[in-house]
This record gives C-alpha cells, sequence and structure tokens, in this order.
C-alpha cells in the first residue's frame, strides 16, 4: 500500500530544518525524511484492532513542524520510527463492531490502546491526553496515531487502529465535516480547559485551524462576555467573524482590542504609542504557539488572568517576569478524552461532533490533494492562510487520487478539489 | 479698491486648469466645460486699527449690556474663557486676535482694581493646548503674567469638582458648565468666529461644557437635521445651544460676549496664489505655485508636514462687536456674511473639492481619515444657507491623500474607532448606540485627555456624527488620491484620478451630470437659490 513514511534520518531531518528556514515553512518537505513508499498492511498489534482505509486526512500545524525539522527534541523518546504522519483521519473500517462503517480516529494512543490494566490516573480519570503510559505496552512508543511506528498513520491508504479510538460518523455527515473532528476536539478541550464561567473576556490570537475551531468551541460551548479573534489574513477574518468572534482585529492591534475591551489603562511608549497594558482581558487562547505569540499572550492578559496554550509550542524565547508579576496563569490543552460538563461527563470527540455539525466547520477543509502530491499539498498547508485558504488533506478516497477532477487547479492539475476562495 | 465679491465661473475651453487642495500639496485639475466653480469673495479691508476697535466695542456694547468698563469692581471674581487652537485656521501670525483682546479686557480690569482673575481655555472636548500654542495665542505678557500662577487654565470637563450643573432646558438637555466660569461675577468669553457656527451661545454652552451636556446636541439626530450648520435658521445645533445658553442667562450668569471676524487673508504671501483666481495668475505666481509644488514632491512627508503646520496666516480683523450674546451674534453674522457669502443658483449633481492639510482638530497634528471625511463631509459640505450646492442623491468628489495614519498622542481614541469600530460598521446611528457610551468613559482615554494632550475619547464618534447630514443627503462619496485601504474603511469609493471620479459619479447621476467645484480655501458660504 501507499503511504508517506518519515524516516529517522538526521542528515535529510537537518537540511529540511536548514531548508525551511531560508526558503519558508513547507520548502523543506523537498529534502526531508519524508518519502512516498510502497509498504505492507501494519499488523494487528492485539485482538481489539481493526484496520481502517483513510478516507481524508489532514495536514496539522505539528504535521508542518516535524516536516521542517523545527519540532521539539522534546518529543523524540514518545515517537518511534518511521512513522506515517497523519493524526486527523476519517476512514472506513474493516473489522471489529464498525465493520463497513466510516469513523474517524481519536488518535492518543492510551493505556487501553497499549494493552495496559491497569490503566494510568490520566486514563483512569478519561483524560486520555494526559496518559502516562504512551511509551509503553504493547506498541512502540508514540503518542498519537501519525507518530507510532506500529499503528501507521492517515497520510496512507491503510493503518491499524484499536476500536477504542474509534468514533462513528453519522451517514449524513460529510468525509470534509469528518475530517474536520479531531482538530475540533482539540478546541473543544481547549475551550473546555479555560474554565469560563460566563462573561469573561477573551483573545483568540491565531486564526488557521485550530484557532477558527476555538472561536467555534468558545462561542458554543462557553458563554464568553466578547470575543475578539487576531486574525492576519482577509479570509480568516471573515471566517473567524462568522464563527462567532464578536471582533476580529490584525496582528499588532492586539493591545489596542484588548485595552478597549478590558477598559484598562495602559503605560506609554515614548511616541504615544501603548507600550503596556496595566490591565487586560481575563482569558487569551493561544493558537500559535511561538515566542511571539506567548508574548502577545502577556501583554493582553489580565493581572491573575489564564493564558491556554492550545497551538503546539516549541522551544521559546520568552521573558517570564510578567506571567510572575502579575501572577498570570499559563495552561497548556494538548488533547481530549472526556470533559466535564454541566450536564456531566461528555467524549470530547462526541463534542467535537456535534461541534462540527452545529459550526458547519466543514468549510474550513479548503483543497484535497492526492499522496502522490504531498510536496505540493504540504507548500499550500504551510501557506494556506495567505492563500485564503484553511485545512488542507490528502484525498485517499477511491477516483480521489487521480490528477484532475473537475473543479481542480493548482500546478499541474495535482490538486483535486477546492472549496475556499482564495483570498485577493 | 473696493474687494471683489464672490462669484460662480463656468468653466469653458479656454478657462485655464483649476487649483485643489490635496493635502500638504495642491493639483491643477482641469475641469469639465460647464463645470460652475464658487469662488470666495477677496479678503475684505482690515479695521485699520484693531485694538481701537476692540476698545470701542467694549465700551459701546450691544443688546442690553453695559459697557464692560461698567462691569468690572474690586473683590470680583472675573473669568476670561477663550477660544482654543481649533480657531482661526490656519493660526494666525502674532498678536493673535486673543491677545489684542484679552489685553484690552485685562486693562480694563486693571483699571477697576479686579484681581481675582482666570483665564480658561475653552476646550470642551478637544486637547489640552501646550505652552507654546497659549503663548502664541495670548502673547508673552499675558501667558508669563498667569501661566506660573495656576491663572491660566484649560477646561476639563472630566472634572466632577469644576463642573455645576444647572439644570435642564425645556427639551430636557443637561446644563453642566465649568464651575469656575458659572460662579464667578462676570464671565467674559472670547471668540474668534471664522465660519457662522462659531459663537453665539454655543461659546459657553458648548466651550466650557461637559460630556454630559455635549451629548444633547452633538448627537447623530441632531447634526442630521442641522440644514446647514452654518444656517442660524435651520440648525438643531444651534437650537440645542441657544436653549442652554438662554438657560444660563436666565439663571443670572452674566457673560459678556467678544466676537471677532477675519478676513479671508488665509495663505502668506509665498503662496500667494492660493488667494488669487487661477487665470489672473501672473507670473510670479506660476512660479510660485510650480516651485512649491516641485519642493513639496520631493520633501519627506514628515517635514512637509512640519513646513505647513509652521505656517502662519496673515488674518486681519474686520470686525469687534461685545456685549450680550444674542445681539452680539447677530452683528457677527452679518460681518462673516459680508466676507463670505456667494450667491449661487441652483443645486448641482456632483460636488468636488480639494482638501487641505488643517481642519480643526488637527492644527499641529495629524490629519486622519476620520478628520478628512469630516472636513469634507461635516465642514466644506456645510458651507451653505438655504439648499445644500449638491443635490439629494447627488455625489461628492473630494481630493486627499487620506493616509492610514494617526497622531497617537492627540487622537488615540480615534485610532481604535477607526480600526475597530468603523471595521464593524460605518452607520451612525449603530455606531452611537453600541459605542458611544464605551468610548466616552473609557478610563484611559479620560486619563489621556485630562493629563495628556489627546481629543477626549468620544471625539471620533462626534467627528463621524458631524457628517450625518451629508452622509443622508449624498448618493456617494468619493475621494480621489486616498489611500484606498482607509478610504474604503469609511465606506467611500476611491478613484486616482479626477477622471475616474467622475466616472464612477455617472453611476449615480447618469452621463453629463452638472458639476459644481467649491473653490475653498480661502472659506466662502455659498447661498444657494
Amino acid at each position: 500500500m501507499k503511504a508517506l513514511r518519515f524516516e529517522r534520518n538526521m542528515p535529510r531531518f537537518a537540511a529540511a530544518r536548514v531548508v525551511s528556514a531560508l526558503a519558508g515553512s513547507g520548502k523543506g518537505v523537498r529534502v526531508g525524511p519524508l518519502e512516498l513508499v510502497e509498504i505492507d498492511q501494519f499488523e494487528m498489534p492485539g485482538p481489539d484492532w481493526v484496520r481502517v482505509r483513510p478516507r481524508l486526512a489532514g495536514i496539522c500545524g505539528s504535521d508542518l513542524a516535524t516536516l521542517d525539522g523545527r519540532s521539539t527534541r522534546y518529543f523524540e523518546h514518545i515517537v518511534s520510527f518511521p512513522f506515517v504522519p497523519g493524526h486527523e483521519v476519517v476512514g472506513d473500517v474493516e473489522g471489529g463492531a464498525l465493520d463497513g462503517r466510516r469513523a474517524v480516529i481519536e488518535p492518543v494512543l492510551g493505556c487501553e490502546a497499549r494493552g495496559i490494566d491497569p490503566p494510568c490516573p490520566g486514563c483512569a480519570a478519561g483524560h486520555k491526553g494526559s496518559c502516562e503510559r504512551i511509551a509503553f505496552g504493547h506498541l512502540r512508543p508514540g503518542l498519537q496515531t501519525g507518530y507510532c511506528r506500529d499503528t501507521g498513520g492517515g497520510w496512507s491508504t491503510g493503518l491499524v487502529a484499536h476500536e477504542s479510538q474509534l468514533h462513528e460518523v453519522p451517514d449524513d455527515l460529510s468525509d470534509e465535516a469528518a475530517v474536520m473532528v479531531e482538530p475540533a476536539a482539540c478546541a473543544v478541550h481547549a475551550a473546555c480547559a479555560a474554565d469560563i464561567t460566563g462573561g469573561e473576556r477573551v483573545i483568540v490570537l491565531g486564526a488557521g485551524t485550530l484557532g477558527l475551531c476555538v472561536i467555534a468551541a468558545l462561542r458554543a460551548l462557553c458563554l464568553p462576555g466578547a470575543l475578539v479573534a487576531v486574525a492576519k489574513h482577509p479570509n480568516q477574518r471573515k471566517l473567524a467573524r462568522e464563527l462567532g468572534a464578536d471582533q476580529v482585529v490584525r496582528p499588532g492591534e492586539h493591545k489596542r482590542a484588548a485595552r478597549r475591551l478590558s477598559g484598562s489603562l495602559a503605560l506609554e511608549s515614548g511616541d504615544g504609542g501603548i507600550e503596556r497594558l496595566t490591565g487586560g482581558v481575563d482569558l487569551v487562547v493561544d493558537c500559535v504557539g511561538s515566542s511571539d505569540s506567548l508574548e502577545q499572550c502577556l501583554e493582553v492578559v489580565r493581572p491573575g488572568g489564564r493564558v491556554v496554550l492550545v497551538g503546539m509550542p516549541g522551544v521559546v524565547k520568552l521573558d517570564l517576569a510578567p506571567l510572575w508579576q502579575r501572577e498570570i496563569e499559563l495552561r497548556g490543552a494538548y488533547a481530549y478524552g472526556s470533559e466535564d460538563r454541566p450536564e456531566g461527563p461528555r467524549s470530547t470527540f462526541q463534542l467535537a461532533l456535534e461541534l462540527v455539525r452545529g459550526a458547519r466547520l466543514e468549510r474550513l477543509v479548503s483543497a484535497r490533494y492526492p499522496l502522490e502530491s504531498y510536496e505540493d499539498a504540504v507548500a499550500h498547508a504551510a501557506h494556506a492562510g495567505r492563500r485564503g485558504a484553511v485545512k488542507i488533506v490528502f484525498d485517499l478516497r477511491k477516483g480521489g487520487s487521480a490528477g484532475d477532477v473537475p473543479g481542480s487547479r493548482g500546478a499541474g492539475g495535482k490538486q483535486v478539489g477546492v472549496t475556499t476562495k482564495e483570498a485577493k | 479698491m473696493s474687494p471683489r465679491p464672490g462669484f460662480v465661473l463656468e468653466v469653458d475651453r479656454s478657462t485655464p486648469a483649476t487649483l485643489m487642495w490635496h493635502g500638504e500639496g495642491f493639483r491643477l485639475e482641469k475641469l469639465p466645460v460647464g463645470t460652475r466653480v464658487v469662488y470666495g469673495p477677496e479678503p475684505l479691508e482690515p479695521l485699520s486699527d484693531p485694538d481701537q476697535a476692540i476698545r470701542h466695542a467694549l465700551e459701546h456694547p450691544l443688546g442690553d449690556s453695559a459697557p464692560l468698563r461698567t462691569l468690572l469692581f474690586p473683590g470680583m471674581r472675573l473669568t476670561i474663557a477663550f477660544d482654543d487652537i481649533s480657531l482661526p485656521l490656519p493660526p494666525m501670525r502674532a498678536p493673535d486676535v486673543r491677545q489684542r483682546v484679552i489685553e484690552a479686557v485685562l486693562d480694563l480690569a486693571a483699571d477697576a482694581g479686579v484681581d481675582d482673575v482666570v483665564l480658561i481655555a475653552a476646550l470642551a472636548l478637544h486637547r489640552r493646548m501646550t505652552d507654546p500654542e497659549l503663548r502664541h495665542a495670548l502673547g508673552d505678557r499675558v501667558f508669563e503674567a498667569f501661566a506660573p500662577h495656576g491663572l491660566l487654565m484649560q477646561h476639563d470637563a472630566e472634572d466632577p469638582s469644576n463642573l455645576v450643573h444647572l439644570g435642564f432646558t425645556d427639551h430636557g438637555e443637561d446644563v453642566e458648565i465649568n464651575r469656575r466660569a458659572a460662579e464667578s461675577d462676570l464671565l467674559v468669553y472670547v471668540n474668534i468666529n471664522l465660519v457662522p457656527m462659531d459663537g453665539g451661545h454655543k461659546s459657553v454652552a458648548t466651550g466650557l461644557a461637559s460630556y454630559r451636556s455635549l451629548k444633547h446636541h452633538h448627537n447623530v439626530r441632531t447634526l442630521q437635521n442641522s440644514r446647514s450648520l452654518m444656517d442660524e435658521h435651520n440648525s438643531e445645533l444651534r437650537n440645542s445651544n441657544w436653549r442652554m445658553g438662554r438657560l444660563i442667562a436666565g439663571l443670572g450668569i452674566q457673560i459678556f460676549q467678544i466676537e471677532t471676524t477675519l478676513n479671508t487673508n488665509t495663505f502668506p504671501e509665498q503662496l500667494g496664489f492660493l488667494q488669487k483666481r487661477e487665470w489672473e495668475w501672473s507670473l510670479r505666481d506660476r512660479a510660485s505655485f510650480l516651485a512649491a509644488s516641485s519642493a513639496l514632491q520631493r520633501t519627506p512627508a514628515e517635514l512637509r508636514r512640519k513646513i505647513f503646520h509652521s505656517m502662519y496666516a496673515p488674518h486681519d480683523l474686520t470686525s469687534a462687536q461685545a456685549g450680550e450674546v444674542e445681539a452680539v451674534h447677530h452683528s457677527t453674522l452679518a460681518n462673516i456674511h459680508r466676507q463670505q457669502l456667494v450667491e449661487v443658483s441652483g443645486q448641482t449633481d456632483v460636488l468636488t473639492m480639494g482638501l487641505p492639510y488643517i481642519s480643526p482638530y488637527n492644527v499641529n497634528s495629524t490629519m486622519n481619515p476620520i478628520l478628512v471625511a469630516c472636513l469634507g463631509l461635516g465642514y466644506f459640505f456645510n458651507l451653505y444657507r438655504n439648499k445644500p450646492l449638491v443635490r439629494e442623491g447627488g455625489v461628492l468628489i473630494m481630493s486627499h491623500p487620506t493616509p492610514w495614519e494617526f497622531n497617537p498622542v492627540h487622537h488615540p481614541s480615534y485610532i481604535d474607532f477607526f480600526e475597530q469600530v468603523l471595521a464593524e460598521t460605518t452607520d451612525l446611528f449603530e455606531i452611537e448606540a453600541k459605542y458611544e457610551e464605551s468610548f466616552a468613559t473609557d478610563p484611559w482615554y479620560v486619563h489621556l485627555y485630562r493629563t495628556s494632550y489627546a481629543y477626549h475619547g468620544v471625539h471620533p464618534l462626534y467627528m463621524w456624527y458631524w457628517c450625518a447630514h451629508a452622509l443622508q443627503h449624498l448618493g456617494r462619496v468619493i475621494v480621489v488620491g486616498g489611500d484606498r485601504a482607509a478610504v474604503r474603511r469609511m465606506g467611500f469609493s476611491p478613484a486616482s484620478t479626477l477622471n475616474d471620479a467622475l466616472e464612477l459619479a455617472e453611476d449615480i447621476v447618469g452621463r453629463d451630470p452638472t458639476i459644481t467645484h467649491l473653490h475653498v480655501p480661502p472659506l466662502l458660504l455659498a447661498d444657494v437659490t
């Protein structure tokens, strides 16, 4: 079967890092350790495992960081090489209770999938994202499907998944909607981690897939008093507004927006601009995960406020003096499992399925590519915002990998469909 | 030779190109044949002895007021309020008329043995004046005598301890003004009346008022129903101020109003061509125009701004009148009309105008996009009596670079208003309902207004409201040569050239529209019949 496989090849990893640093994100894939290969089907790791034939598989920001060679070394011991990337997956199930059905994969490889019993405290509490055994059990290390040598990932025509990872997709939900469930689940978890009680003033930094999903999740699951999105590109601004932001501002306007929203005083810079706020908003959700974005979070959150980090960070350089002096809470929001809701514990993925349907998140899927065009697909994903796109996916359905289909565009007709207009 | 009156030129093939202001620059435009160009009267002859004229006005007051000399007595509290930096435009060369008037008032006060005298700059919600600006307006002698002793104040509309609520008009309007002014034995108000809207009861009821009071007439409804702001018979803004002023007078607060008018000698000699009609330009004028245009094109924007804002107008005094507010203002209007009124027969489909570098709210500052809109739609559009120059549903074309640029010291809330509010909506009523209170009460804006040199937080909304009548009346607003994003942000249409703008206008007014060009500044007031 066909798969894009990521090898442990340090020279090529370094080359990807250099090229992406010089030529821009997404460019490193041409020289990096990702290759389109023919591989054998994965063996079943245990009795409750089934095969899944991916239909659509998304390209995520964390995938791009890996391909660019800029992901943190923190992950070295919780992934296993070679692996097939792709953790945003909707596919056809072969075997088990969902045989013949479509399902989305909840990619965390926690205790249950690893055959570990009794489970760790995190898994026991239903918080699979907090699993303490992701390098143990009968699977090789891998925090998620898409980072584990034994399971494969969505960027292929076949993978294996534990039945506990599967969530059936209702018949009336399109593949495009279903492939958005995983990022939507991250957003749902972040919204729940934000711990909003109602009326808080919130800023969401970043309006890529994750940022837009977070906006939708905050609007659907919480009662923010005011929700401001910081978005760079025109299409992102439009979508942020449609998904529930009360106000959308450009990068660089975040301090003014926060000041206006909170009625804070400000310390002025020499030219009359705003140097620093004395107050700020109650909550900032960082959907970027860079040094700059974290610094911006600390600039606009009020003393005693909270920053929720949703975008995957790497090594950052940051002045933590404001965090200390203003007693700001910095909280991570990584994955999913079970969420405490007023009606009782709910599966993050079930909430995400509802969010995708309610907010029509399929509209975020902008372009589909066959595996063979992975270089173009990655380049498109790396510059999605600038090109008026949001989520780029691999199309693994029969016929989906054909070069030219109606509505296609892009270099050499390799792209197989576009559903979102490019920004002007 | 007496100055020639204003007139309306009809452009023919032999008419030379017409000068249009374009921010910190100007351009020559060949207007289509048949276009009417409205020129103001030439500058009136100045008073030969302005100081004598001022003293005469103080001794011979109008209305039921006694001469100022007789109103002054030892032990009294005397407050002299004066117009702020927004008048005149451009700032006039020294001595400023405020200096002349205040020196004359102080001479009389000294003769009468009055020693409790306070000067107050009547800022309303405008920015505070800097010391050099105050010194220029008042002269060294007055400034040195008052400022070091804390007797030269600037009205603070956000200082509750120095405001007094005087009651409500019969329309339920709060009247709240400066406490020192209200509790003085005599309040002398010194005006520079550049346009008919200035002065009268507006001086005290606006210049020395609080937001609580101002919002009763600085609102969309009032400004939409001021047709025009410059027509005393048809201005709701004027009516509201008059109700407030009469309430103040009815309470026994004694006001001695001094109003002054200036001629339209607006630009210094080296830019004399700006004062002339194009076909009368001499060789020297042409050379000056070419030299100035060419030099300005090569000059960096910041320096260009400094050059223009360091330019003082050679305005001269044409009248001074003093006494009871309404009688004084009646006389003032006659003098303004004498200088500025031009009869224009009939309306036009398309009105064009060039906007200069300065408006009342960016003296020594940046002409940001909201001020561009306010100058064109709020001020110049309203330079009419009877009927607007442009017909209802017509098109206004204004020329200005309209940079997306703000002075963060002077206009902090303008930045937020432009970047956040106008990004959401340009609808006047929606803005008023949804945003006014938060801008007016924002503690940071209040802090900057009171302690720095910032316009009040609500001021950009007021400037937007100022466009209310024009926005309701016009079918389209086109800005020539402006920053396209800034122009679009305000809901206007950008055009690269005047010809492009005229083509765009055809969508609204059809082919072969009538076109009228308002040739200002120097200022004029069109009496449209």
